[in-house]
């Protein structure tokens, strides 16, 4: 085997007191060695990032390592003072933030950036060191790397701008790569090519990647090795095909079992009555069209997934569908009446029939109103009585796995799965014939994410209910649709069943998005397993 | 946040220097609120003209901080001067919040048409120096309590109209709004429920900071003679008419600028301290 880069030895990392628990990261020890890439994958909250901060010795002001050492090839870095740290940071050691965009600063074109890293770090002159931060932007296989160099971050893709970030992480040729959820904030296409890049760069430049992910799709794409993280503990650690196909610590096999499979269950034919019928939905801003001319139908107690990337327009098909943007051109009928056709108090009364439950958990929720008083005024709202809205609220709350207890409770006291609880018990108290969730689970961890899908299909049972599915995931459409739409540039490029579209995609772009999703082939063992 | 937090609660844990401010803040309303039993003389009462600070009175007491031109006790004037200080300051700063938030919250919300004929009576407004502002509403309408309040108002409301206008954009985007539209609620209701509780936070800190803003307008305005009529004791016509010999008598302007620093800096520290709390929670 090769030499080893990194090695972490029994190291801990206190929580203050009071916390839900006493260590933030307890007892873990982990190796990693030249050309190796480790995939530490936990959910939130399981330590993993506070892992990576601790590597490159930044760890939050009120925590502190009451234990372990770091070691960097023969460095021992818990022994270095904060001085000597930042030689080796960006030198030796480097970091792939999470959010590309906010890691580069906007008013400085990126050649300049990187070339910033060679002025930190080394005595090149001016010329030397364009020369070579060009020839690390051709090295991340952008074309056009002058044009790139000249760019201001904002005239760059996600993609692109991560690419700069990489560029700039690899600039000093460090020993080690810490890789954050690099890709978390990008589209599965551009998720797919970055997660090359830092393979192929694995083989060209030799470097050990501790990679922290949550996805488990990711870790099947990437790993060699991968440590399972829960609570702050390692609980499992191994070979990646080991540990992905033959877990042995049941919170593997649990995370791997939430994470939802590519292969839709078998569906019967809904043949209900039309919930909603779109025709020739179209936004145009300015210049730009976000949505050009989108039929849709959805029959009750059926559910549309409707699947596409950022900027494809779906959130704002969602939007126009509630309301909450005006549409340029187009109707949406929704048992029978033309929404967008309807002004002021006629639209305030019929717009119960439509409701939304949002992305951001944290965000849908007013912080200053009390749970209850939210669900019971959608009921108003929708016209029934104050005390039946409110009996109803209380079922409602039962109905979605809360306890009445948070009836009286504001939104800070719960967390985020049950937010979105909340949102889809007042979504329902409005009694809507359509459903839209944009969204809804994917700022969740899988095994949340798995149980708020469980419910919208339960609920979908009782009510009848027609939900419109919108996501940016294909497993979750999977799982979802009884039929798949897929957008691009604002427009549907095909639609059909299930099972259909997602193992006979006629359309090009559907084939690139399936061949994107990353752990193919472990979706399909999953659902064996 | 935890739940048990009630402000009440985070007021005793606001750092030393907002409890300095909030001691100084609160000590000015006491003395306001109590004025009569405070003050040791009548502050309109002339007794022995130009006294030193400690100067025995001729019917008993001590003067404390001297006495003025006319012979009346600066410590009781000063006293007497906190009501209408600190009580017009808070109404002046109330009605000027009352239609700087209303107007922001609409121009906010509804944007368009309504924001851009606000906006556009706010940056008039705003374009003229706020002093020449008061001078010229107080000398149209007379000096007076009322003349006072309309001034203050009319001056600093396009200034919380802007503040109020901003948060209101932000928060008009969030998604909780588009959840109480997509439910059918009313405008003015998801302004009332949704937009202003979410946007008191920095409101309350500009609202302390204003109390004090307009307590030195109001002693500007007092010391330009466009206050409150003599013989009203006003610390800002303490000074003015201290001014004059204020090289040989130092004790006649001293105190009336002491009460309105003291009262400036507290309601300062005050809102840092609220300021450096809303960030925390």
């Amino acid at each position: 085997m090769a030499e080893p880069i990194l090695r972490v030895e029994h190291l801990s990392i206190a929580l203050p007191a009071g916390g839900d628990r006493a260590h933030a990261v307890e007892d873990v020890s982990l190796t990693v060695h030249r050309g190796e890439i480790v995939c530490v994958v936990g959910e939130s909250g399981s330590g993993k990032s506070m892992l990576a901060g601790a590597v490159m010795g930044a760890i939050p002001g009120d925590l502190a390592r009451t234990a372990g050492r770091i070691r960097l090839g023969e460095i021992d870095l818990t022994a270095l003072s904060e001085p000597e740290l930042r030689q080796i940071r960006g030198n030796r050691v480097a970091m792939i933030p999470q959010e590309p965009m906010a890691a580069l600063n906007p008013v400085v074109r990126v050649g300049r950036q990187i070339e910033e890293v060679f002025a930190l770090h080394t005595k090149l002159s001016a010329q030397e060191r364009s020369i070579r931060a060009l020839g690390l932007l051709a090295d991340m296989h952008l074309s056009d790397p002058e044009r790139i160099a000249r760019s201001y971050p904002s005239q760059l893709s996600g993609g692109q701008c991560q690419r700069v970030v990489i560029a700039m992480a690899l600039a000093m040729e460090p020993d080690l790569l810490i890789a954050d959820e690099p890709t978390t904030a990008l589209d599965v296409t551009t998720q797919a090519q970055i997660l090359k890049l830092i393979r192929d760069l694995r083989e060209t430049h030799g470097h050990g990647i501790l990679f922290i992910t949550h996805d488990v799709g990711v870790v099947a794409e990437i790993a060699d090795r991968v440590l399972v993280m829960r609570r702050g503990q390692l609980v499992e650690a191994g070979e990646a095909r080991q540990v992905l196909t033959a877990p042995t610590h049941p919170y593997t096999r649990e995370l791997m079992a939430a994470a939802p499979s590519m292969t839709p269950p078998p569906h019967r034919p809904v043949v209900g009555e039309h919930a909603l019928v779109a025709r020739g939905l179209t936004k145009i801003y300015g210049a730009r069209q976000a949505l050009g001319g989108v039929d849709l139908e959805i029959r009750r107690g059926e559910t549309l997934a409707v699947v596409g990337e950022s900027g494809s327009g779906k959130s704002t098909l969602a939007r126009i569908l509630v309301r909450v943007i005006a549409a340029s051109a187009g109707e949406a009928r929704v048992a029978g009446v033309d929404m967008l056709a309807l002004k002021g108090d006629a639209l305030r009364e019929a717009r119960c029939a439509v409701q939304m439950v949002f992305q951001d958990p944290f965000g849908s929720l007013n912080p200053r109103r009390r749970v209850g008083d939210m669900i019971v005024r959608a009921g108003v709202l929708a016209g029934a009585k104050p005390a039946e809205a409110r009996a109803r609220a209380e079922e409602l709350l039962e109905l979605v796995g809360l306890s009445k207890a948070a009836f009286h409770r504001r939104p800070a006291a719960f967390s985020g799965g049950q937010r979105q609880r909340i949102g889809i018990a007042r979504a329902l108290a409005a009694n809507p014939d359509l459903l839209i969730a944009d969204e809804s689970v994917s700022a969740l961890d899988v095994s949340v994410q798995a149980q708020i899908l469980d419910l919208l299909r339960d609920l979908q049972d009782r009510l009848g209910l027609a939900i419109l599915f919108i996501t940016h995931d294909l497993r979750v459409a999977a799982q979802m649709g009884h039929r798949i739409a897929v957008m691009q540039h604002g427009v549907v490029v095909e639609t059909g069943p299930a099972a259909e579209v997602l193992t006979r995609p006629a359309h090009p772009y559907t084939q690139a998005l399936l061949a994107a999703a990353p752990g193919r082939e472990l979706g399909t063992a999953t659902v064996v397993g | 946040m935890t739940p048990a937090m009630t402000p009440a609660r985070r007021l005793m844990v606001l750092k030393p220097s907002a409890m300095i401010g909030l001691f100084l803040v609160a000590g000015w309303l006491l003395v306001a609120a109590l004025a009569p039993w405070l003050a040791p003389f009548d502050p309109l009462t002339s007794l022995t003209p130009l006294a030193s600070p400690g100067t025995h009175a001729p019917g008993g007491g001590i003067f404390w901080l001297g006495t003025d031109l006319l012979g009346r006790d600066i410590l009781s004037r000063v006293i007497y001067g906190a009501r209408p200080v600190v009580g017009l300051s808070v109404l002046a700063t109330s009605t000027a919040y009352l239609v700087g938030v209303s107007a922001g919250l609409a121009a906010g919300y509804f944007r368009g048409a309504t924001d851009a004929i606000l906006s556009f009576l706010a940056s008039v407004v705003l374009s003229f120096p706020v002093l020449v502002l008061y001078i010229v509403v107080i000398v149209a309408l007379g000096a007076s309590y009322a003349n006072v309040v309309l001034a203050v108002t009319f001056g600093s409301a396009p200034a919380i109209f802007r503040i109020v206008r901003a948060i209101a954009l932000d928060i008009a985007g969030r998604d909780y709004v588009a959840a109480s539209q997509a439910q059918g609620e009313r405008a003015h209701r998801i302004l009332i429920q949704d937009i202003l509780p979410n946007a008191a936070p920095p409101l309350l800190v500009d609202f302390c900071l204003r109390i004090g803003y307009s307590a030195i307008t109001i002693g500007a305005l007092g010391f330009l003679g466009l206050g409150l009529p003599p013989p009203t004791p006003d610390w800002g016509g303490m000074v003015a008419e201290g001014r004059a010999m204020a090289l040989a008598f130092p004790h006649l302007v001293i105190f009336p600028c002491l009460a309105i620093s003291s009262l400036v800096v507290g309601l300062s520290l005050l809102a840092d301290g609220l300021n450096a709390e809303g960030r925390r929670g």
